[in-house]
């Protein structure tokens, strides 16, 4: 009876068997990065001396533990974007990290061994101002968390409110700082811009106020810039208009005490704001005494306050960087100052190395063996912070490392004497756009077709190429051979078969290509897709905060000798100001060509498929006085344009007016319009428009509908537009189809009772949108098929000029479980395969939907044709199917972009999907129809072939034989 | 009475069009006359063409210039006609080889949007291509023949409609004869449950039995 238990737990189990990755599958074709984004708030997890933890909280409203011997992450919590995720505060102690979310919203504590949420508070409504633990007789045990109009305390151990205070007078007086020394006080202090500080003093057990006073300070209008808390509780400002630091003792004094910096000997660099930074080690402790006074970008102070006179222990000079650090009871100054010394201007990006050094704080003497050298990357950005880990060697001196931060959101943790231990590249964290590139050829193979590709120049010099270029592949061969045999000698584990920029080259199916990815810190990557190394980086320092990418490969690496080169157009979104980035994408140089200077704002640009005698295509870039300037822009490539200026047609789309407009090129590079459709923005606006890919190939035009033919129209736009009513009975989506050459408005039509936001595929004859039902409230999909009917209209090439009759429009709308993040298409080199749709989903997973199921064929009823064509009886919801997540369980963290490439195998299309982690696969839409299988048995099958043709052999002789008999007889 | 004859009226818009060898300009092609209310519908009265008129087409047509038309930004909906002022216009254009080979036969279509607002105008000309057929200018390029439409957007099939109405005829269907559709657990269930109860109450006692009986045996092996 167990026995038939068992089989029916089997058969269960059977049933449920999925095909998706197999397990040895994971990681072979796939792997994922996973970032943090730009620190904002670190510290160094120091309960125990072995401890390796970084704890982080970034900008892009991520708090993370960092493994700081790898660089590696421990674990990662990712909040809500934008400001309700905004990670306000992060403060340490122990093993608790305390963390104050969306403006003072949330409260939390987490645990920072295993990366657990310990409590969660809900804050009372008001904006965020400071928070600060409060420690008492050595021990901390509260949080202090300061507001616009109230003070709250709270428990460390569970989050519950110890006391609220309103603040007293608060519509006038702006509270900013809380601050306490441990003395079961809590100082806040706040300023009445252009007249006087106010202090309210509460006591620690119920919160009562103990004093409250009003110190004249016109000149001060913001604290946290330009004050700090230092010695016994003495509150330190530095005014920048009389140079001059002013001192107030808060527990006694009513009256600031003006120090000139002159009488310290000072000077404060022209338009600089001098800055303070003290240090607290422990927060049931007063702070120290010693303090930094930053002067100029290059210039740091070490002072002491020590009875009312400040002393100057040290002078920094040049000095980047600086920072106090705590292990046990000593605490020492770190700097950083450029090495190269010879160097004096501003731009540290000239030297190349920077040299970190440990002060004794107290005295101010440099502690001896504790240079680090830094070395900076050329291809970087200028250090930015320092975060210093400092603990106690055997013989009690101090030893470090260093976490330094770069202005290109790059942390590179250092150890001494300047061993880079990791990097993390977190400008990755925030992709924008991305190409991928064909590597190049190996040199011989480029040699060989070079040959070819270069114009003939006589029979002699042609002998001469033929015979160097046998001799370069003579040469490279025997180099291989002589590598060969130098690798078998030695053991086997130290042959390691890395990736750098020399030995790329294509690989025989195409399939390992260079991401070239760009970043909104303007950094640039080049990523080798196989293994998702960083190739090489370059970060662009004049690149504006709210700048628009646009990445256009101008020359592939199929025109040997010429090498590959990729145009960045980036654009300012406010003035629309534009400059042009040209590089090489495999190695990521600068390229020599040099780009026209772009003195009027950009509105469009468009890369033609016109080359120039370089091979390099063109981009037009239309200016705002609708004047066209070409890229490369040589006599070759004017002519070329003249010749075929009237046929080149474009359009400009100004969405705050709802107008889409159409020009055409004139001989003399101006334009005229041609066309124009204005959508009243009073009813709707635009939201997106979306052409389809250039690179996009139809392999057959008759598949469907067994004689209606598809309708293909390259220049087809999809427009989609939203109704400013957002009443759930009123809202709609529009989506118009436009010709973008003639403004031809094939199709229009609305989605009533929908909202966005709207995600839009457009490929083939198709276009896929996914929206917000507010009718049943939910998401679903919507697909338009486009048909020409039984016969085509002009079968050999398709011209928008010419087509005038409007196409059959199919449509079907679909329900989808989930709501979505991003969805793209995939794409084959030759577009015979089938298509899928894949779909980012919120929850990191990325799902590949074949566009089978988004068929407005889909029949009703099931008939003998739509059997016949394989159509899916129609069933109005869309399933989520776990085999069809193709990242299995490496969720992508925010994905918010999904890029596709053919690979050079019809079957195989290679996936990048980027957010705040970035992930790459490979998809096979039509299962790997032009590969064989791993398993594959190959001895089966040429041992069968051997036996066949041998016994092929032996019957042929046994056969003569007879017939040789057979004739005697 | 009066209102009706309100709604029945239209208004009318000027259509222009432009064939130039430089700079675009505008000059009158005819009016159309839009019929506004529930069923829009449009009528258009137009010029012949002149001699000179002719001779430019030609001569514009010859060089591959284009042929464009506009019409004036309006609303359809009967309160705003009265007040309909230039707010800029819908332009569309064809090729004017293709306006002189088709004889002047031309498709116009006008497109609202949900509101009845003008949002584009469309032309093409049948047939559509370009040969370098020869054309007689007096015959042939007179008279427009001119098809005349206005399109508004179309409502996106919402999903489940068509769907539910099938669902409901074959419950219909299965409601006719209840016995039969009744599945096979729904009839049964009675002997089934106390068979699988009991199944399991024996298949627990062998299994400790047998798990026993195992753990002695391996014993006496050893």
């Amino acid at each position: 009876m167990a026995k038939l238990i068992l089989l029916l737990l089997k058969l269960c189990i059977l049933f449920f068997v999925v095909d998706a990755v197999f397990e040895d599958q994971v990681g072979k074709f796939d792997w994922r990065q996973q970032y943090v984004g730009k620190v904002r708030f670190s510290h160094f997890d120091t309960q125990l001396q072995s401890s390796k933890k970084v704890l982080v909280a970034t900008e892009s409203n991520v708090f993370a533990a960092l493994n700081s011997r790898t660089g590696e992450l421990f674990w990662r919590h990712v909040d809500k974007t934008g400001p309700e995720g905004n990670i306000d505060a992060l403060l340490h102690h122990a093993q608790d990290a305390v963390l104050v979310v969306g403006n003072g919203r949330m409260l939390r504590s987490w645990d920072v061994n295993v990366g657990g949420l310990n409590w969660e508070m809900l804050l009372d409504t008001g904006s965020f101002q400071s928070a600060c633990l409060v420690g008492q007789q050595g021990t901390v045990k509260h949080v202090a968390v300061l507001k616009k109009t109230v003070i709250s305390v709270h428990y460390l151990s569970n989050g519950h409110q110890k006391w609220v205070e309103n603040l007293p007078e608060s519509e006038t007086v702006d509270y900013q700082t809380v601050y306490s020394g441990g003395n079961g006080q809590v100082f806040v202090l706040g300023v009445v811009p252009h007249s006087h500080i106010t202090i309210v003093v509460y006591s620690m057990e119920d919160g009562e106020i103990i004093k409250q006073v009003s110190v004249e300070a016109p000149w001060l209008s913001n604290i946290p810039a330009s004050c700090a808390v230092v010695g016994q509780g003495t509150l330190m400002c530095v005014d920048s208009t009389t140079m001059s630091l002013n001192t107030l003792d808060l527990h006694q004094q009513l009256q600031m005490t003006q120090i000139p910096l002159q009488s310290l000997g000072l000077e404060v660099d022209p338009d600089f704001h001098p800055s303070l930074v003290s240090h607290q080690p422990n927060p049931a402790q007063k702070p120290l005494s010693e303090f930094f006074l930053q002067l100029g970008p290059e210039r740091y102070l070490l002072l002491q306050l020590n009875n009312g006179q400040i002393v100057t222990l040290r002078d920094f000079k040049p000095a980047l960087l600086s920072s106090f650090v705590t292990t046990g009871e000593k605490t020492v100054a770190a700097v950083m100052s450029p090495k190269n010394k010879t160097v004096s201007s501003y731009r540290i990006g000239l030297s190349t190395h920077s040299g970190i050094n440990l002060f004794s704080s107290d005295t101010g003497r440099r502690l001896l063996d504790t240079t680090l050298i830094f070395t900076v990357d050329p291809n970087g950005g200028k250090p930015e912070r320092l975060h210093v880990q400092a603990f106690l060697k055997k013989d009690d001196s101090v030893g470090y490392r260093v976490m330094v931060q770069t202005e290109d959101h790059t942390l590179t943790f250092i150890q001494q004497p300047g061993r880079v231990m990791w990097t993390r590249e977190e400008a990755l964290s925030d992709v924008v756009t991305m190409e991928m590139v064909d590597l190049p050829l190996t040199g011989t193979q480029a040699e060989l077709e070079g040959e070819f590709g270069k114009k003939a120049d006589g029979l002699l010099s042609m002998v001469l190429k033929r015979l160097s270029s046998q001799l370069i592949m003579l040469q490279a061969w025997i180099a291989h051979l002589w590598k060969l045999f130098y690798d078998a000698r030695k053991p086997r584990s130290q042959v390691k078969n890395e990736v750098s920029i020399e030995n790329l080259s294509r690989d025989e199916f195409n399939l390992q290509k260079m991401m070239v990815m760009v970043t909104s810190s303007g950094k640039l990557f080049g990523i080798d897709s196989k293994t998702g190394e960083i190739l090489w980086k370059h970060y662009l320092d004049n690149v504006p905060k709210n700048a628009a990418f646009k990445l256009m490969v101008q020359r592939t690496t199929a025109h040997f000798p010429h090498p590959p080169q990729c145009t960045l157009l980036i654009k300012d979104k406010d003035t629309g100001l534009a400059t042009l980035h040209v590089f090489n994408p495999i190695f990521g140089r600068k390229s020599q060509v040099t780009p026209p200077a772009l003195p009027q704002p950009i509105l469009q640009s468009l890369l033609l498929p016109l080359m120039d005698q370089d091979y390099a295509k063109v981009l037009l870039l239309v200016d705002n006085q609708y004047k066209v300037s070409a890229f490369p822009s040589t006599k070759n490539v004017l002519q070329q344009l003249q010749e075929t200026a009237s046929s080149i047609f474009f359009f400009l789309i100004d969405s705050s007016q709802g107008r889409l407009s159409g020009y055409r090129l004139r001989t003399d590079l101006s334009t005229e319009q041609v066309w124009e459709v204005v959508i009243p923005t009073e009813v709707q606006k635009i939201v997106s428009v979306k052409g389809k890919r250039p690179n996009e190939h139809v392999h057959s035009q008759g598949r469907h509908f067994l004689h209606n033919l598809i309708y293909l129209n390259p220049n087809l736009l999809a427009v989609v537009t939203e109704s400013t009513d957002v009443h759930q009975e009123r809202s709609f989506i529009g989506i118009l189809l436009i010709d973008g050459v003639t403004g031809r408005i094939i199709h229009e039509a609305v989605q009533r009772k929908a909202r966005g936001p709207v995600h839009v595929v457009h490929s083939e004859n198709w276009v896929v949108y996914e929206y917000w039902s507010t009718k049943s409230r939910r998401n679903e999909f919507s697909v338009i098929e486009l048909y020409e009917g039984m016969e085509l209209y002009n079968s050999t090439v398709f011209s928008s000029l010419d087509r005038p009759h409007a196409p059959q429009v199919l449509q079907q709308s679909y329900i989808f479980p989930s709501s979505i993040s991003t969805m793209e298409a995939t794409l084959t080199e030759k577009g015979i395969t089938s298509r899928h749709l894949l779909i980012g989903l919120p929850s990191g997973g990325i799902l590949s939907l074949p566009k089978m199921f988004l068929d407005p064929r889909r029949p009703e009823i099931i008939s003998e044709q739509s059997r016949e064509e394989n159509l899916i009886p129609y069933s109005p919801e869309l399933i989520i199917r776990t085999e069809w997540f193709i990242n299995y369980n490496q969720t992508v963290g925010r994905v918010r972009g999904i890029h596709t490439t053919p690979s050079g195998l019809e079957s195989t299309c290679l996936v990048v999907a980027y957010g705040l982690d970035i992930y790459q696969t490979r998809v096979y839409p039509s299962k790997q129809f032009d590969v064989l299988k791993d398993d594959y048995d190959y001895m089966l099958i040429s041992s069968v072939l051997f036996a066949l043709f041998f016994a092929t052999m032996i019957s042929k002789r046994l056969a003569e034989v007879k017939l040789l008999n057979r004739a005697w007889r | 009475g009066d209102p009706l004859e309100a709604e029945l009226s239209g208004f009318s818009v000027p259509l222009e069009h432009s064939f130039e060898l430089d700079v675009a300009k505008f000059q009158s092609r005819g009016s159309l006359l839009l019929k506004t209310g529930r069923e829009p519908s449009v009528s258009l009265t137009q010029n012949q063409l002149s001699e000179d008129d002719r001779s430019k087409l030609k001569e514009v047509a010859a060089v591959d210039g284009l042929y464009r038309i506009r019409v004036p930004r309006v609303s359809l909906q009967a309160d705003r006609q009265t007040e309909w002022q230039v707010d800029g216009y819908l332009i569309a254009f064809v090729r004017a080889c293709a306006m002189v080979e088709s004889h002047l036969s031309d498709v116009i279509t006008l497109h609202t949007d949900v509101s009845g607002y003008l949002i584009g105008v469309s032309i093409v000309t049948l047939p559509g291509a370009c040969r370098g057929a020869e054309v007689e200018d007096e015959v042939d390029l007179e008279v427009y023949n001119t098809t005349l439409s206005i399109m508004a957007p179309v409502n996106a099939p919402p999903e489940t409609a068509l769907f539910l109405e099938r669902m409901e005829q074959e419950s219909e269907k299965k409601g006719k004869n209840p016995q039969e559709q009744k599945s096979f657990f729904a009839k049964y269930w009675m002997y089934i449950v106390p068979l699988v109860l009991f199944l399991m109450m024996s298949g627990a006692q062998d299994q400790s039995g047998g798990g026993a009986g195992g753990g002695a045996a391996n014993g006496g092996g050893r």
